[in-house]
């Protein structure tokens, strides 16, 4: 079974995902990322679905469970490069992402995670002084 | 109705989704949709698709070509044998369900189509159909 | 089978093509078709020829009661010609599909005179060929409606694509000025279109104006918010500007949820787009150009 690259970059794990994924691969992938935010020490958690032309709901399940269990773990998910069908699709569709920062791209993605990644640790600094 | 094309898929294993995902879309694409009619489409057969898989102890699809004077349509007819859905209803609404899914799955489909029907009983299995047309 | 047996049509065609083809231009001539100077003589001639040619061919390897068949490719390829080059000379469609009806003269002058004194045999012959001819003759208006149906067609997907325009106000800001009214249809293709310019630009913030918009109604108004919504999950913000008083009473009125800042003009949008964004306006005296 094909398995999904994950890349780190600095404190950030990248997953680009450029096919069209089976229901095991998916899942495969979410433990895959869990596992590795805790491995790596990840502060950020970046999901390219540029190349993603369906998002169904159990791939928004799946992004929203990297979300909810990055943030359990400290770590900021943010998902890049949706294509205009797709958005089109999930609000019809009636699913929302909740927990799930977007941008518009790789570059803007990570400077999203940078932002929210200070802003977390300024307001920790606060409360610990 | 004229029919213009057809294929029909088995729908087994997690990677028959995918296939039935692909032959959806090639079908979409022959009837002249645009990227977002397409996508609607195939993010509905996904749904109900899985659904056959996962629920239905696996179920075949049949997609066609529909023609309606000078607009064209693609209809896909899932059907499968196995426990059937005992309260219909129900399970239309959003948020329902008993897999620990979001609950999107039918409500979803019939949102994104724009003809939708189901019949399922429980022991006789589950047949729902949808169609979307070019617009 | 049985129709080609049953007709002497496509013998009498082969073997009198010439004789036909004379007789034809000569009756056409006579009915002043050449007057108006619409059409050359040359060309008349020209466009008889080759009808009859492929009338005679059509006829001799296919069956003559049904012209969609491909035996008849050549033939309907020649009426479609025929229809387009006339169409471009000015003459209406009737006008073209009487030019091909016109065969039916000299064509029953020829059963009339082969006949044999049968007129059992003449009046099925004369049927067959009515029917053909009127069938060939229809299908030039039918391409003549084809045609004018596609440059519609083309002309609504320029007019669509002349009036909405993205334009790129300032780096990561975009603008939509809407003008007109909003269909529910081509509101949807404005929207996916917003949608790919923010993806292509990068562009993190779009102004949707609607200033240039008389009403905005329900399916409209949906549009719009579905819109902003696939906006913000793509990763971008929406900034709805030039709400008039009457649209602002009727999305109250039917009460809609806008779900996004809107602002009354589309300055006010832009500068808010700019702060949003961390950049600023300021003066700087010494850029003024010399007085």
């Amino acid at each position: 079974m094909a398995e999904i690259p994950v890349l780190k970059i600095g404190d950030c794990l990248l997953v680009s995902i450029q096919i069209d994924m089976h229901d095991r691969l998916a899942m495969a992938l979410q433990d895959d990322l869990t596992r590795r935010i805790v491995a790596d020490r990840a502060r950020g958690v970046m999901i390219d679905i540029s190349a993603l032309e369906i998002v169904d709901s159990f791939i928004g399940r799946m992004l929203n469970n990297i979300a909810a269990m990055s943030r359990v773990l400290d770590a900021v998910t943010v998902v890049v490069g949706m294509r205009p069908a797709v958005a089109i699709t999930l609000v019809e569709l009636g699913l929302s992402l909740t927990g799930v920062r977007t941008a518009l791209n790789v570059d803007k993605g990570l400077a999203l995670i940078r932002q929210a990644i200070d802003e977390q640790g300024g307001s920790f600094a606060r409360r610990s002084l | 109705m004229p029919v213009e094309a057809s294929d029909v898929l088995s729908l087994r294993s997690s990677d028959d989704v995918v296939r039935a995902r692909q032959a959806v879309r090639a079908k979409a694409v022959e009837a002249g949709f645009g990227i977002v009619d397409q996508t609607k489409l195939v993010t509905a057969a996904s749904e109900i698709a899985r659904n056959t898989v996962d629920y239905g102890g696996g179920g075949t699809l049949l997609i066609e070509i529909l023609r309606e004077g000078a607009r064209r349509g693609v209809q896909l007819t899932f059907s499968d044998n196995g426990p059937g859905i005992p309260d219909v209803k129900a399970a239309m609404t959003d948020g329902f369900t008993t897999g620990g899914g979001l609950g999107l799955g039918l409500s979803g489909a019939k949102r994104l189509s724009n003809e939708f029907s189901i019949e399922s009983m429980p022991g006789k299995g589950t047949t729902v159909t949808l169609a979307r047309w070019n617009r | 089978m049985e129709a080609k047996s049953m007709t002497a049509i496509p013998r009498l065609l082969a073997g009198n093509e010439q004789a036909l083809l004379d007789a034809w231009l000569d009756s056409q001539r006579k009915s002043g078709t050449l007057r108006s100077g619409q059409i050359s003589e040359a060309q008349l001639g020209n466009d008889s020829r080759r009808l009859l040619a492929a009338l005679s061919e059509g006829a001799a390897s296919g069956k003559v009661d049904d012209i969609a068949t491909p035996a008849w490719d050549h033939a309907r390829n020649v009426l479609e010609e025929v229809s387009r080059s006339r169409a471009a000379l000015g003459l209406s469609p009737s006008e073209t599909a009487t030019f091909v009806f016109s065969l039916k003269e000299p064509l029953f002058e020829l059963l009339r005179r082969t006949a044999n004194g049968d007129p059992e045999r003449l009046a099925h012959e004369m049927w067959t060929a009515t029917l053909l001819i009127d069938k060939l003759g229809l299908y030039t208006i039918e391409t003549f409606v084809n045609s004018r149906d596609a440059v519609i067609l083309r002309q609504q997907q320029e007019l669509l694509e002349l009036s909405t325009p993205v334009v790129r106000l300032w780096e990561g800001i975009l603008v939509l000025p809407l003008i007109g009214t909003l269909d529910s249809a081509r509101t949807q293709t404005v929207m996916e279109s917003l949608l790919e310019e923010i993806v292509a630009e990068g562009a993190e913030i779009a102004i949707i104006d609607i200033t240039g918009v008389p009403t905005v109604d329900t399916l409209v108004a949906q549009h719009l918010i579905k819109t902003v919504a696939a906006a913000r999950l793509m990763g971008a913000d929406c900034i709805i500007s030039g709400i008039r008083p009457q649209i602002a009473q009727t999305i109250v009125h039917l009460g809609l949820e806008l779900g996004v800042i809107s602002k009354a003009t589309m300055a006010d949008a832009f500068a808010l787009a700019l702060r949003r964004l961390g950049k600023a306006v300021t003066e700087n005296p010494r850029l003024r150009p010399e007085q």
